[in-house]
C-alpha cells in the first residue's frame, strides 16, 4: 500500500510536470483561435521554457538569496500538492494523507515564496504586486477551507483522497446542492489563487492591473522560468482537483497498471478540458478592479457558508 | 523534599542570587552574572514543570503572618504545562538580555525586577490556593510594571504606556479577586482542589468575573488596550516575556476556570469565550497587518494568537456543553498546542525585533529594509519565527493551528443548530485570521529584510553579539523542533483533558485517533527533500551553463531607481488591505497638496500621512477616560481645604456606620 501511494504520488509529478506547460498552451491557444488569432501552438510554454533554463539570470545590487531561493521553494510548494491531491489515483500513503489542510498551507508556502520574490528587488512594481498577491491569499483562503470543509461533512474527514473515493461510491453526492455550491465557491478561489481572469489578467502588464506578472518581472532565467514552472503547476493542481471532485470517475482506486492507465487518460481529458473551457470563459470575462475583487470572494465565501449550513441541514432532515 | 520542593526551591534561591549580584556587580559585569542566574530560575521553572507533567507530585509550603494558612505551591498538570512554557521563555529571553541589556536596561533595578518577574510568573502556575495566587499574580503585575517603566527618561510614551498598563493590570485583578472570593465562600475553603471539587455550582457570576479578569491580562478584545502600548516602549527582552509568557497566563487563569474550576457551565459561557476570541483574533491581526511599527505589529498579533487559543478553549467548552467531549478534547489539545507554539515564535519575533532595534535604532517598518545580507542570523530566525506565527509548516504554529481545525470541523455532527452556525463560523475567522497573518508576517519579514536600506540607520545595521544570536537560535530550535516532532507534546496535552485521545505516530507526529487524523511534519519534510532534488539537480546544471550575472540596477520596469524611498513601504504593503477594511481600521489620513508658484495644477509636493488608531481606544476608553476625570474634578469640591467640612465627613461616616449596625 505504501510503495503503490509512493510510487503514484511520484508518477502524478511527473505527470503534472509535462502536462501542465500543455495545459498552459492549450488554454492560450483557445484564446487566441477565439480571439481570431492563430496563436503559437500549444508547445509554446515548453519552448519558453527551454529558453529560460538557458539564459542567465540577473542579479542587481541589494537582491538577496530570496531572488534564487524563492523560485526554488515555489517549485517545491507545487511539485508537493500535486503529489499529495488526488488526480491519477484516490490512493494515498498512511504517512501523509492528503489533508485537505496540509494542502492548503503547502500551497500558501508557495504564495509566500512568490510574495517575498516580489518584494526582494526592491522595487515599486515588486511591492506591489507582492502587496495585491497577498492581500488577495487572505481573502481567498476562508472561502477554499470553508469549501472543502463542506465537502468532509458528509464523510467526517478532511482527506482529500477519502473525499473523492466517497463521491465514486456515491455519484448522486456530487450533483447534491451542497456539492455545486462547493465547488462553484472553489472554482472562484481557484480563479482568484491561480491569477486568473476576473481577478487578475495572466497576459498583460499594464502597470496598474498586474497582480502575478509584477512580482516576477525583475526575475530572470533559470529563476523566471521556476516560477513560471511552478505558478502553472498551481494552476494545474487546483484545476486537476475540481476534476477529481467533479468527475471522479475513472480514477485509480486500485494500484493496477489498468486503472492507472485509466486514471491517467481521464487526468488529461478532464485537466485540457477544463482549461480549454476556462480559457473560453475568460474571453468573455473582463478584469475586475481590484477593489472590487473583495467583493467577488466575499459572494465566494457566502457561498461556501451556504454549502456548510445546507449540508448540516440536509444531514439532520 | 522531593525533586519538585527541591526545584521550586532552588528558583527562589536563584531568584535572591540574581538580586544580591544586581545589588553588588558593577555595571560591566551585571549583565553576564545577572542574565545566567536568570536563565537559571527559568531552567529550574521548566525543571520543575517537567517533573510535575511526568507526574511526579510535591510542593512548598510558606507560612506566613497573616490570618490565614501557609501559602501553597504545588504545581499540577495544567499548571505544570505553563511552568514549562514561562521558564523555557524566561531561560531563552535572560541569555538574550545578557547581550542586549543596556543604559537603563543594565540598571539595577532593572534587572532586579526581572529576577522578581520570572520567578512570580513561575509560581502562578504552580499556586494551590487562591491566595497564594493571587499573591505571586500581583507581584508578576507590579514587578512587570517596573520593567515597562525602564527606559522612562528617554521617552515621554513610556510613561503613559506603563499608567495604561498598571490601570488594567489593577483592573484585572480587582475582577479576579471578586470572582475568586465568590467561589471560596460557595466552596468554604480557598484550594483550587477544594473548589473543583464542588461540580454543583454554576456562578455565572463569578464564572464572567474570572473570565474578563484573566482576558484582560491575556490581551483579549476589547481589553486589549494595554498591549499595543506597553509591548513597544518596554526593552525587547521584557516584551517578549510580557508576551510570550505573562499574557499566558492569563490564558492558564482562563483554562482552570473553564476546564476545572467552574467545569459544567452553560453552553453561553462557551459561547462567550468562543466570541471573544474570534473578535480578537479578527481585530488583532487587521490591526497588526496594518501596523507599521514592528513591536505594535507583534504585539497586536499576540492579541490575535491569544484570540484563537480562546476559540479553542471556548469550542471546547462549548462542545463539552453540547455531549462531544471527545472533539472537545482535541479542541482543548490545540488550545494548549497553540499556547506553547506561541510562546516559542513569539519570544523569537520579540528578540529578533529588539535585535533589529539594537542594530539600526529603528522600530518604524518604513525605515527599515535589506537587513538580510547585513544581519543574517537574526533575518534567518526571524523568517523561521514568522512562518510560525503564519502557521506555515513545518512549524509549532502550523501543528496548533491544524489540530483546531480538525477540532472544529468535526464539531458540527449534532443536531445542535448552535453548533451548526458556530463551527462553520469558527472556521472562517480561523481561516481570514491565518490569511491575514500570512499577509502581515511577509510584510514584517520582506519589508524589514528584504529590498534596500529605507534610512541611514538600516545601512549601517550590524548583526548583533553571540548572546543575542544564541536566543534566537534557540527560540528558532523551539518552533521548528515542535513543528517537526509534536508527539510527544500532543500526548502530554491530552492527558491535561483527562481522556486518552492522542496517538503518537511512528514518526513523531501526531494522530488524533477518535477523528482518524494524522499529521506527519517528517514525513512532509522527507516529501519535500524528495521534490526539491530533481529541482535542485536542474538549477545547478542551468547554473553551470550560464552562471549568475551581476548588473548595476535591477531592470524596475525601465525606470531608473535613485532613490530606495520609491520602494513598496509597510504602509503601502498594507494600503489593499486598510482600503477593503475602512469600515473598522477607520485610519486617520492626511494629504496635503502644495501647488507650484506658477499654477495651481502643478503640484510641487505632496505630503500624505496616515495614522491608524484604535477604535476601541477612541470609540470607548478616551470618553471613560474623559468621564473618569469629570468624576474627579467634581470630587475636588469636597474637598476644600477647611477643617470643619472634613470633621462633618466623618462624623457623617461614623453615623452612617453605626445605622448600618444597628440594622
Amino acid at each position: 500500500m505504501n510503495v503503490d501511494a509512493i510510487f503514484l504520488a511520484f508518477l502524478q509529478m511527473v505527470v503534472m510536470v509535462i502536462l501542465t506547460p500543455l495545459l498552459i498552451g492549450i488554454m492560450r491557444q483557445v484564446r487566441n483561435r477565439l480571439e481570431g488569432r492563430v496563436g503559437p501552438g500549444i508547445l509554446q510554454p515548453w519552448r519558453d521554457l527551454r529558453k529560460l533554463f538557458a539564459k542567465e539570470p540577473l542579479r542587481a545590487p541589494g537582491m538577496s538569496w530570496v531572488q534564487s531561493v524563492g523560485p526554488i521553494l515555489l517549485m517545491i510548494s507545487s511539485l508537493s500538492v500535486c503529489a499529495l491531491i488526488p488526480l491519477v489515483s484516490t490512493i494515498h500513503s498512511r504517512l501523509i494523507p492528503g489533508d485537505l489542510f496540509v494542502v492548503v498551507s503547502i500551497l500558501l508556502l508557495g504564495t509566500v515564496a512568490l510574495a517575498l520574490v516580489g518584494l526582494d528587488a526592491g522595487t515599486a512594481f515588486g511591492g506591489m504586486g507582492s502587496s495585491r498577491h497577498m492581500t488577495i491569499a487572505a481573502m481567498v483562503e476562508p472561502t477554499v477551507l470553508v469549501a472543502i470543509y463542506a465537502l468532509s461533512i458528509p464523510i467526517g474527514s478532511s482527506a482529500l483522497g477519502a473525499i473523492v473515493r466517497a463521491r465514486i461510491a456515491d455519484p448522486s453526492s456530487i450533483i447534491s446542492l451542497v456539492s455545486l455550491l462547493a465547488l462553484v465557491a472553489l472554482g472562484i478561489a481557484t480563479m482568484a489563487e491561480t491569477s486568473r481572469m476576473p481577478v487578475d489578467n495572466p497576459s498583460t502588464h499594464l502597470e496598474l492591473t498586474m497582480v502575478h506578472e509584477a512580482m516576477v518581472l525583475e526575475s530572470s532565467g533559470r529563476d523566471l522560468a521556476w516560477l513560471e514552472l511552478g505558478s502553472w503547476l498551481r494552476l494545474g493542481a487546483l484545476l486537476g482537483l475540481i476534476g477529481s471532485l467533479l468527475l471522479p470517475w475513472g480514477m485509480a482506486t486500485q494500484p493496477t497498471i489498468l486503472e492507472i492507465f485509466l486514471g491517467l487518460f481521464m487526468l488529461i481529458v478532464k485537466l485540457f478540458g477544463l482549461g480549454a473551457l476556462l480559457s473560453g470563459m475568460e474571453v468573455f470575462l473582463a478584469k475586475l478592479r481590484l477593489f472590487r475583487v473583495p467583493e467577488l470572494l466575499a459572494g465566494s465565501f457566502v457561498i461556501a457558508l451556504l454549502a456548510v449550513i445546507a449540508s448540516y441541514l440536509l444531514e439532520v432532515s | 523534599m522531593n525533586s519538585i520542593a527541591a526545584a521550586l526551591v532552588a528558583q527562589v534561591v536563584f531568584a535572591a542570587l540574581a538580586v544580591v549580584l544586581a545589588l553588588v556587580l558593577p555595571e560591566q559585569r551585571r549583565a553576564l552574572w545577572c542574565g545566567v542566574t536568570i536563565s537559571a530560575i527559568g531552567v529550574a521553572g521548566a525543571l520543575t514543570g517537567i517533573s510535575a507533567l511526568a507526574g511526579g507530585r510535591g510542593g512548598i509550603r510558606i507560612p506566613i503572618s497573616l490570618p490565614i494558612s501557609a501559602l501553597k505551591f504545588e504545581p499540577q498538570q495544567l499548571g505544570a504545562l505553563f511552568m514549562v512554557v514561562v521558564g523555557a521563555v524566561g531561560a531563552i529571553t535572560a541569555i538574550y538580555a545578557i547581550g542586549y541589556a543596556h543604559g537603563p536596561a543594565n540598571s539595577r533595578t532593572s534587572w532586579i525586577a526581572l529576577a522578581i518577574f520570572l520567578t512570580a510568573m513561575q509560581l502562578v502556575p504552580a499556586s494551590a490556593d487562591v491566595v497564594s495566587f493571587l499573591l505571586v499574580w500581583e507581584l508578576m503585575a507590579i514587578s512587570s510594571t517596573v520593567l515597562v517603566l525602564t527606559e522612562y527618561r528617554h521617552r515621554d510614551q513610556v510613561r503613559s504606556a506603563a499608567l495604561w498598563y498598571s490601570v488594567m493590570t489593577q483592573l484585572s485583578f480587582v475582577l479576579i479577586v471578586l470572582g475568586f472570593a465568590i467561589l471560596a465562600k460557595q466552596s468554604g475553603n480557598i484550594t483550587f482542589a477544594s473548589i473543583s471539587a464542588m461540580h454543583s455550582h454554576r456562578s455565572s457570576i463569578a464564572f464572567v468575573l474570572l473570565i474578563v479578569g484573566f482576558a484582560i491580562k491575556a490581551g483579549i478584545v476589547p481589553l486589549h488596550i494595554w498591549l499595543p502600548r506597553a509591548h513597544p516602549e518596554a526593552p525587547s527582552h521584557v516584551s517578549a516575556l510580557m508576551s510570550a509568557a505573562m499574557v499566558k497566563l492569563g490564558v492558564y487563569g482562563a483554562v482552570l476556570v473553564g476546564t476545572q474550576l467552574l467545569p459544567s457551565g452553560p453552553s453561553w459561557w462557551g459561547l462567550l469565550i468562543l466570541v471573544l476570541g474570534g473578535l480578537s483574533a479578527l481585530y488583532g491581526i487587521l490591526q497588526a497587518s496594518v501596523a507599521v511599527d514592528l513591536k505594535r505589529l507583534l504585539a497586536y498579533s499576540t492579541t490575535e494568537n491569544i484570540g484563537l487559543i480562546f476559540i479553542s478553549l471556548g469550542a471546547a467548552l462549548l462542545l463539552r456543553s453540547s455531549g462531544l467531549g471527545h472533539v472537545a478534547d482535541y479542541a482543548l489539545v490545540s488550545g494548549l498546542l497553540l499556547v506553547v507554539a506561541h510562546a516559542a515564535f513569539k519570544t523569537l519575533l520579540f528578540l529578533g525585533a529588539g535585535a533589529v532595534l539594537s542594530a539600526t535604532g529603528e522600530g518604524d517598518l518604513d525605515k527599515l529594509g535589506g537587513l538580510g545580507s547585513r544581519m543574517p542570523v537574526t533575518s534567518a530566525t526571524f523568517a523561521v519565527g514568522a512562518l510560525g506565527a503564519a502557521a506555515l509548516p513545518v512549524t509549532a504554529g502550523f501543528v496548533g493551528e491544524w489540530v483546531l481545525f480538525q477540532a472544529l470541523i468535526h464539531g458540527a455532527k449534532s443536531s445542535d443548530r448552535l453548533l451548526a452556525v458556530v463551527m462553520p463560523l469558527s472556521v472562517a475567522v480561523v481561516a481570514l485570521t491565518a490569511g491575514l497573518a500570512l499577509m502581515t508576517f511577509v510584510k514584517a519579514f520582506g519589508i524589514t529584510f528584504l529590498g534596500r536600506a529605507r534610512s541611514a540607520g538600516a545601512q549601517g545595521a550590524k548583526e548583533v553579539g553571540f548572546a543575542m544570536k544564541l536566543g534566537m537560535v534557540l527560540g528558532a530550535t523551539a518552533v521548528v523542533g515542535l513543528g517537526l516532532i509534536p508527539g510527544r507534546l500532543g500526548i502530554q496535552t491530552s492527558t491535561l483533558t483527562g481522556r486518552d485521545s492522542i496517538n503518537i505516530t511512528s514518526m513523531g507526529g501526531i494522530s488524533l485517533t477518535k477523528i482518524s487524523a494524522t499529521l506527519n511534519p517528517v514525513a512532509l519534510l522527507i516529501l519535500a527533500a524528495a521534490t526539491a532534488i530533481p529541482v535542485l539537480v536542474q538549477s545547478i546544471f542551468a547554473a553551470r551553463r550560464s552562471p549568475r550575472r551581476r548588473v548595476d540596477l535591477a531592470w524596475g520596469s525601465g525606470g531608473m531607481r535613485s532613490s530606495p524611498k520609491m520602494q513598496y513601504t509597510a504602509t503601502s504593503y498594507a494600503e489593499p488591505l486598510s482600503r477593503i477594511f475602512d469600515d473598522v481600521l477607520k485610519p486617520d489620513r492626511d494629504i496635503v497638496m502644495t501647488p507650484s508658484a506658477e499654477s495651481q495644477y502643478l503640484v510641487e509636493r505632496v505630503r500624505f500621512r496616515q495614522q491608524v488608531t484604535d477604535i476601541f481606544e477612541v470609540r470607548f476608553y478616551l470618553p471613560a477616560v474623559k468621564w473618569f476625570d469629570r468624576i474627579g474634578i467634581a470630587a475636588r469640591r469636597m474637598q476644600n481645604g477647611r477643617i470643619q467640612v472634613y470633621l462633618s465627613y466623618s462624623f457623617a461616616a461614623l453615623i452612617v456606620v453605626l445605622i448600618m449596625a444597628v440594622l
